[in-house]
């Protein structure tokens, strides 16, 4: 019975997500295409749920379905001139050399899953290598419950490293693009909107104990689902709606954007410095074990201060977006 | 025993879920489907919440369940609130079983608003 409710709700989700994706291609505003992505977004993180990988849902929530959100709408706002895909060319068929390539390429893929394992599967040549150890291992080598943090910020410290320099990089990329830009018509609610008194005075209640949620998930990131990435789009969600909440100009006012760009830096450069310490401790780049005086304990400050710095690079790289979308015309 | 009323608050919370989800497959327009679902949503999920929360191994998990179900029943009105709000002002108008009152309406937009009081 259990097996078959699991099997109806992959099969059901799957094909929403097939329905949302058709939708996408479909659809002739961009306007559209974002709320059906946060559909997409959204049916993506449950199934992951389905897969037990709550941690990997709990960030598809936080950024697929929240911020990349917001973002994608303050830019189509940003454009003056809403780009529709062309009326004539809406029911029109593709050109048959781009079905043929796509439908070759689709053959090729699903015979490229013919050859990999069952999904699940524990002979699948992936467990039988470090998994195993990392399961079983970690609780004594790294002293932390949630395996996944050991894995993310210990035994892989090095590719999330770079995933913190990459998150940096593009949102540096985006603000210098945008920089000095600014507009003429704001991106915050209609004057009708914000007179709305429910929407403010509910929401204006709810950011506080957002922003304590997103502490607790990036300070419980050891122990439960969670951690830096998680915890930083939550606190920028948090921030984000309060942004929009309040008149354009306020949030510039309140939160300084030269030290928003400050603290993105920060957090890399907080998560490097980690790596050095051990260095200096006599270990190597990003070897914990040796900060403190008992292995664990090295690991746990380790964890704790990575962790740190990538929420902080997270969360201001997401509120300096945001922020550089709503400049205030001067 | 508190099982046996933890089954009957869920089978009672899904039957309310399934006839939003009827409402929002019948009915005839954007706001009788938004009240459809949002009404009935809140109401369907305290009733599975309920369930749950006796049938909750710990007292943690009560205590998870419980800030649940506080947040959905603040937050799922609020949206339902934002989504009539802002089809409202970008200029959707409700629909009218006779195309006379809508034409009423139309004619005269002050019609909806209460007389004062003599």
């Amino acid at each position: 019975m259990i097996e078959f409710i699991n099997a109806a709700a992959d099969i059901v989700l799957l094909a929403l997500l097939l329905a949302s994706a058709v939708m996408i291609l479909r659809s002739a505003s961009p306007l559209s295409v974002v709320v059906i992505s946060t559909i997409y977004s959204l049916t993506i993180c449950m199934l992951f749920v389905v897969m037990d990988a709550v941690d990997v849902a709990f960030t598809e929530a936080a950024v697929g379905a929240g911020i990349s959100g917001v973002l994608m709408l303050s830019v189509i706002k940003r454009v003056d001139e809403p780009v529709s895909r062309n009326a004539a060319n809406e029911n029109a068929w593709p050109s048959p050399l781009a079905l043929l390539c796509a439908a070759g390429l689709g053959i090729m893929l699903i015979a490229g899953t013919l050859d990999m394992p069952l999904y699940g599967d524990p002979g699948a040549p992936v467990h039988q290598h470090l998994v195993s150890r990392y399961l079983f291992e970690s609780k004594i080598e790294i002293g932390i419950p949630n395996t996944v943090t050991s894995v993310l910020a210990s035994y892989r410290g090095y590719d999330t490293l770079g995933e913190v320099v990459v998150i940096f990089t593009a949102g540096t990329a985006v603000l210098i693009l945008l920089a000095g830009v600014t507009q003429a018509s704001p991106v915050s609610p209609r004057p009708g909107f914000m007179a709305a008194p429910v929407i403010r005075r509910v929401l204006l209640r709810i950011v506080p104990l957002v922003l304590l949620f997103a502490l607790y998930v990036q300070f419980h990131g050891d122990y439960g689902p969670g951690g830096g990435f998680q915890a930083g789009v939550i606190f920028a969600a948090g921030v984000i709606t309060w942004g929009l909440l309040s008149r354009t100009g306020t949030m510039q006012s309140i939160i300084s954007e030269r030290w928003t760009l400050f603290a993105m830096g920060a957090g890399v450069l907080l998560y490097g410095l980690t790596g050095i310490a051990g260095m200096f401790a006599g270990g190597q780049f990003l070897n914990y074990s040796v900060l403190a005086k008992s292995p664990t304990a090295g690991q746990h400050a380790g964890i704790l201060m990575i962790e740190f710095g990538v929420g902080v690079t997270v969360a201001f790289t997401m509120i300096s977006l945001f922020m550089s979308f709503n400049r205030e015309e001067p | 025993m508190p099982d046996l009323l933890a089954r009957v608050f869920m089978v009672a919370g899904a039957l309310v879920v399934l006839i939003g989800a009827l409402g929002l497959i019948r009915l005839p327009d954007f706001f009788t489907r938004l009240h459809a679902a949002s009404v009935v949503d809140t109401l369907g999920l305290w009733l599975l919440m309920a369930g749950l929360i006796l049938l909750s191994p710990s007292w943690v998990v009560t205590f998870k369940l419980v800030l649940i179900l506080a947040l959905v029943f603040v937050l799922s009105p609020l949206s339902a609130h934002v989504l009539a709000r802002s089809a409202l002002s970008s200029g959707l108008r409700p629909w009218y079983r006779h195309e006379r009152t809508r034409r009423l309406r139309a004619d005269k937009p002050k019609a909806d608003k209460p007389q004062s009081m003599p």
